[in-house]
């Protein structure tokens, strides 16, 4: 009891904490950077829906944000003299995602495991391409620059962070409301229920068709809003915003966070996002200022700016090693793992026959 | 229809296919017998380039240099990049892929990740953010076969992928090693209760993979004269779309669906436009697997698999 209530309160703290961030942080670099990687929460979000609670691999998140973040900059931009609303925009963009989740899912239905990973790969690829290579259409190489900013109610947004910064909170807040009724709808347990035994599950009579690729579809949907909001920030959007990077540092956020924890993947986004944009980036300023305090010359020389990547990546080596089922993983998934070996059991059936027989078979 | 261009293009399709026929039986071989997409192979290949690129030059040999002395120091490259590639193959398996076996399957595919941005950005601070220029050791006359021309470099390129491939297939079909890593391909556990060290098997895979891949690497940076930190990436993509169009797991599928993707790779490029190689690429992978869901020469897996 008491430790549920400490949770509640430093929740409260956290909440609060963000809520009023922009009042006593005025560094608008900062807020700028909370909102950024509060698109990434939204992102995070949307593939969770995919990854953790229908359990489908998907390696190509970043076309559905990249469908997402064009239809509003060519809708509200010099680009086709066009000046849509940002607000019914920025739904409508989520919808046209969702509806690109459900086309693309369409083809990787029979597909399983890993074929369904290298389908989605390959979607998350020609997306992009697609944007960079009509140049007539969407702007090629240099994108679709001059994206209008929203008005609320004749605010202007501008490029202030601090107002898109409040707007990803709501609709954030609105997202994890939506998401987690999702998850214990109907259509939310057959998802965990295909995750867990797709034949199990359509033996249940759930539709594997319309369950999948309603998962794409919601999934998508999320990215819809992360990408209106996210161009309509920065005011300008192209092709190399939406490569391979993305897509992964989403899934690794989902993973490191928790797969299906909705509350987990928000927190495994934020520590991924701070850690790769502020902590790798200031390493070299605090590394400096280190080896000036203890005189030690050699802190002074690092540049670790050059060494993102490989920080990165190490990071993601090291933390995996350390929490393979994530930092806060959904008690289902905790339970999947004290089970022993369960994803190599299945291997074992690859054959005709199951070689080590169920218990009780020898009756 | 220009005929001649057609079979021009052929011809470097298979050179070029051949290339990622080797590079895909890595990807295909560890799949196999892990079921793990090892993303980090296309960065152990273009590692392979840059190793032999740091050979070659530390051996001093340019192509002015006299021919023994050329093939020497090709021989000693070729062996050593292999071996050194081979055992990094290993090293990556042991710390980043083993003590996550029987996890969660995402967790070894982020490591996968992990060491391949790791690998690329190691390529990058050792041999700068620019492509650089590899020695033109074999020299590159043209043959002409009617209108046709084929380049000495292309020959060398796809017999001797078809050396190792051969070579490859004899080691997995004929010895008591390849037969040890075909079982553990096939039922681990079985094959564990047989005797069979699995570890030792599982590392002997991932050095035979990644040393395939680093005499790719050595193979393209003659052909291509140059090579760059970010070329892994795009690479290893395509690489591993030709498995899974083959049929992961199975090594002539591998080197099938490279054939097949280095032909729809020259044919876009000549009749569609460089650019959009990658999105047909990828529209064939969709379309044959919408079909054969398992690739084309996948076999049928039972529902479960």
């Amino acid at each position: 009891m008491a430790r549920r209530a400490a949770r509640f309160v430093l929740l409260l703290l956290l909440g609060v904490g963000l809520v009023t961030l922009p009042l006593w942080d005025h560094n608008a670099g900062h807020i700028s950077n909370a909102a950024d990687a509060a698109v990434f929460v939204l992102l995070a979000l949307g593939l969770n829906i995919v990854v953790g609670f229908a359990g489908l691999l998907d390696l190509g998140y970043a076309a559905f944000f990249a469908i997402g973040s064009y239809t509003y900059a060519l809708s509200a931009s010099p680009f086709y003299g066009l000046h849509m609303p940002f607000w019914p925009m920025m739904i409508l963009a989520a919808i046209i995602a969702g509806v690109f989740g459900a086309l693309l899912g369409f083809p990787t239905l029979r597909l399983r495991g890993d074929y369904l990973a290298i389908v989605t790969l390959g979607f998350g690829e020609i997306v992009p391409t697609v944007f960079l290579n009509l140049p007539k259409y969407t702007g090629g190489t240099n994108g679709v620059p001059g994206i209008y900013q929203p008005t609320l109610f004749g605010y202007q947004f501008g490029y202030n962070p601090t107002p898109y910064y409040y707007t990803l909170l709501v609709v954030i807040a609105f997202s994890v409301v939506a998401i987690l009724r999702l998850r214990d709808s109907r259509l939310g347990r057959a998802w965990l229920a295909i995750r867990e035994d797709e034949i199990a599950a359509a033996s249940s009579g759930i539709n594997l068709t319309t369950t999948k690729l309603l998962a794409f579809s919601f999934g998508a949907f999320f990215s819809g809003f992360a990408g209106a909001l996210y161009v309509a920030k920065l005011g300008i959007v192209s092709p190399d915003q939406f490569n391979f990077t993305v897509s992964f540092t989403v899934l690794a956020m989902v993973v490191l966070g928790g797969m299906g924890n909705v509350f987990g993947v928000i927190a495994g986004a934020a520590i991924l996002y701070l850690f790769q944009t502020l902590f790798l980036a200031d390493l070299t300023q605090w590394s400096h200022s280190i080896g000036v305090a203890w005189h030690m010359p050699l802190l002074t020389q690092l540049d670790f700016v050059s060494l993102k990547f490989l920080l990165y990546g190490l990071g993601l080596i090291l933390l995996m090693l350390l929490r393979p089922e994530g930092l806060f993983p959904a008690r289902r998934i905790r339970l999947l793992i004290a089970e022993p070996q369960h994803e190599t059991l299945e291997s074992v059936e690859v054959g005709d026959e199951p070689i080590v027989a169920p218990p009780g078979a020898d009756a | 229809m220009n005929w001649v261009l057609l079979v021009q293009q052929l011809i470097n399709g298979l050179s070029l296919g051949a290339i990622y026929a080797v590079i895909a039986l890595g990807y295909t071989m560890v799949y196999g017998i892990v079921e793990l997409i090892n993303f980090a192979h296309g960065d152990v290949y273009t590692a392979g380039s840059f190793v032999a690129l740091a050979l070659l030059t530390g051996l001093g040999v340019t192509g002015h240099s006299a021919a023994a002395g050329i093939v020497f120091a090709l021989i000693v490259a070729f062996l050593l990049t292999m071996l050194i590639m081979g055992t990094t193959g290993v090293v990556i398996e042991r710390f980043a892929y083993r003590p996550l076996r029987g996890k969660p399957r995402l967790a070894p595919l982020l490591t996968a990740i992990g060491v391949s941005f790791s690998i690329e950005n190691l390529l990058q601070i050792w041999y700068g953010p620019s492509p650089v220029p590899f020695p033109q050791l074999v020299p590159n006359p043209f043959f002409a076969l009617g209108q046709i021309s084929v380049g000495q470099m292309q020959l060398v390129v796809i017999f001797s992928s078809l050396i190792m491939m051969l070579a490859l297939h004899f080691f997995v079909q004929g010895t008591k090693l390849g037969k040890a890593m075909r079982a553990t391909a096939q039922d681990w556990m079985a094959a564990e209760i047989m005797g069979i060290d699995i570890n030792k098997t599982i590392a002997l895979t991932f050095f035979i993979g990644s040393l395939l891949a680093g005499a790719a690497g050595v193979i393209t940076g003659l052909y291509y004269g140059n090579v760059w930190f970010i070329n892994g990436f795009r690479a290893g993509l395509i690489a591993f779309t030709a498995a899974v169009l083959g049929g992961i797991g199975n090594t002539t599928g591998a080197a099938l669906g490279g054939f097949v993707i280095g032909f729809v790779e020259v044919m876009t490029a000549q009749y569609v436009g460089f650019q959009w190689a990658e999105v047909t690429i990828f529209s064939v992978l969709i379309l044959v697997l919408v079909f054969r869901p398992t690739g084309i020469l996948g076999q049928q897996l039972s529902e479960r698999a």
